[in-house]
């Protein structure tokens, strides 16, 4: 009975396929809109290995990269400096929450304007979006290192920079990764939206509306799975990143 | 009144270079004041802490005790006063402070053995000489412990003695202690007593221990200091003379049990009052 706890995880996959399965079978919804679950991991098969899908989710995986790099490079040092302060942070705390609400769809005619059609602009947009993730979650990082741990540098003699570099900045690092993760998904998103809608050629977001726009289902299920597969992909690569560098997180 | 503070800091600077003054109190505090907005926690309160002296701080709750310790190691700022280390301020002294809460105090980032070095890298000393320093007080100490894992992974005694090796790997001219084995369980509280112990005789550093257990605090000391009611005043200094090593014998000893009776007396005194 214990051994088979394993396969635990495999059950919610299987009562879908077979949920799925059973109503292409029953003919519940019309065979055009929903294709057997054999035909469509085929059409992602095919595709992912000779077609165009596996060349579009190359594209969002570069453009999701890019964005969220850009977003830490800018985002994490200016985390630190802004939450290495709280009256610094509070005096803009604003600014940072309004625009981490604001819906990054809606700048994409804003970021056309000043960046064009094309990859700059997807990137730019997304990575607007991601860096106020990643500072938010930087900045209050920093903030809330443990109180005796500072007061520990301090006591042996830490100068301010010290306690910054060697306690706070380490203190940090477990909530940092939580908005890298946060981050990277909401790049994701953005990037799909947008090459889905501003004159776009490739990517994962224009193979779903192309296909929609065809009619052909199978690619476009095959297309929705390829974008999930790739944002659970790159959450999984963030946490095995943050479990063999961050060790001490949760502990 | 700032040229009287002066000259006297002059004087006593000048009295450390005096032979004649080497049993002198190590720590001089005078006219010390704290408030906190709601109570004043100390008014003009002076004491000498002897130099080579276990000296534990007790009384009743929220009296200040560990509020002396921290502001006589500058964690809190003082409102009035003077404390000097033979003449001299906090920030020309090497000292160690031991927090309660080990697993805060600890850099979970940290292996064992560099989380003990840690002092010695802030003083700027060089990786060969931190590493040298690290072994020679876990060989002084005779600790038995795997210095190459991280805190999470050990117990929190363990964890406990790894900070204080953290605070006197820098040979501080006197270690602070915040109720340091008030987190343990009871097990394990009795076996850092030996280590505490232990560490006191082989070192003999000037040592302040913040204790809520009068049982500990007469057991591990030279010298009791009690405190009254905020604003805390020194009620009696009582001073326990047994020898070292103290045993569990001790504890049933009639000296032991006197000092300690007598210390509960005047302690449920000071409580009443309140």
């Amino acid at each position: 009975m214990k051994r088979l706890e394993i396969f635990l995880p495999f059950v919610g996959v299987a009562v879908l396929l077979a949920v799925w399965s059973l109503t292409v079978w029953a003919r519940v919804v019309d065979p055009v809109l929903l294709p057997s679950p054999v035909a469509t991991f085929k059409a992602m098969w095919v595709g992912m290995t000779s077609g165009k899908l596996g060349v579009d989710f190359i594209k969002t995986v570069v453009r999701t990269i890019y964005s969220t790099v850009i977003a830490a490079v800018i985002a994490i040092p200016l985390g630190i400096l802004l939450g290495s302060s709280e009256k610094v942070y509070r005096s803009v705390e604003f600014l940072i929450d309004f625009f981490r609400s604001t819906p990054a769809s809606a700048m994409f005619p804003l970021f056309l304007v000043l960046f064009g059609v094309g990859d700059r602009t997807k990137i730019s947009v997304a990575a607007f979006g991601a860096a106020l993730v990643i500072l938010f979650n930087v900045a209050y990082g920093v903030m809330n290192a443990r109180k005796t741990r500072i007061l520990a540098a301090k006591v042996m003699g830490a100068s301010r920079m010290r306690v910054l570099w060697d306690v706070m900045l380490l203190e940090s690092l477990p909530q940092t990764f939580v908005g890298l993760r946060n981050g990277v998904s909401l790049a994701l998103v953005i990037v799909v939206v947008a090459e889905m809608f501003i004159g776009s050629t490739d990517g994962l977001g224009q193979r779903v509306f192309e296909a929609q726009q065809l009619f052909d289902m199978p690619d476009m299920y095959a297309a929705i799975f390829a974008a999930g597969a790739l944002g659970y992909g790159l959450n999984l690569l963030f946490l095995t990143i943050e479990r063999r560098f961050v060790h001490w997180s949760g502990k | 009144m700032a040229g009287a503070q002066l000259a006297a800091r002059i004087e006593s600077a000048a009295k450390v270079h005096d032979s004649s003054q080497r049993t002198a109190p190590h720590v001089t505090i005078r006219g010390l004041t704290k408030r906190f907005s709601d109570a004043t926690i100390y008014d003009n309160f002076d004491f000498d802490i002897p130099r080579g002296k276990l000296t534990s701080v007790f009384g009743p709750n929220g009296c200040g005790k560990s509020t002396l310790i921290n502001m006589i190691a500058g964690l809190f700022p003082v409102d009035a006063g003077e404390i000097l280390f033979d003449g001299q301020p906090l920030n020309k002294i090497k000292f160690g402070y031991v927090f309660q809460n080990y697993r805060e105090a600890m850099f979970p980032w940290l292996r064992a053995f560099d989380n003990i070095a840690y002092p010695l890298k802030v003083a700027g000393v060089s990786k060969n000489e931190r590493d040298a320093r690290v072994e020679k007080i876990v060989a002084t100490l005779n600790v038995k412990i795997d210095l190459r894992l991280y805190p999470y992974q050990m117990s929190g005694g363990q964890q406990q003695l790894v900070s204080i090796m953290r605070a006197l790997v820098v040979d501080p001219e006197i270690l602070f202690l915040d109720e340091p084995f008030s987190a343990l369980d009871y097990e394990m509280t009795l076996f850092m007593r030996e280590q505490m112990q232990r560490i006191f005789v082989e070192t003999a550093t000037t040592t302040v221990l913040v204790s809520h257990d009068l049982e500990e605090a007469v057991y591990l000391s030279d010298r009791i200091l009690l405190l009254s009611r905020h604003p805390a005043r020194a009620v009696e200094f009582v001073h326990y003379d047994a020898p070292r090593p103290r045993t569990d014998r001790t504890l049933s000893e009639a000296d032991f049990i006197s000092t300690k009776a007598h210390c509960l007396e005047i302690f449920q005194r000071e409580v009443r009052k309140g």
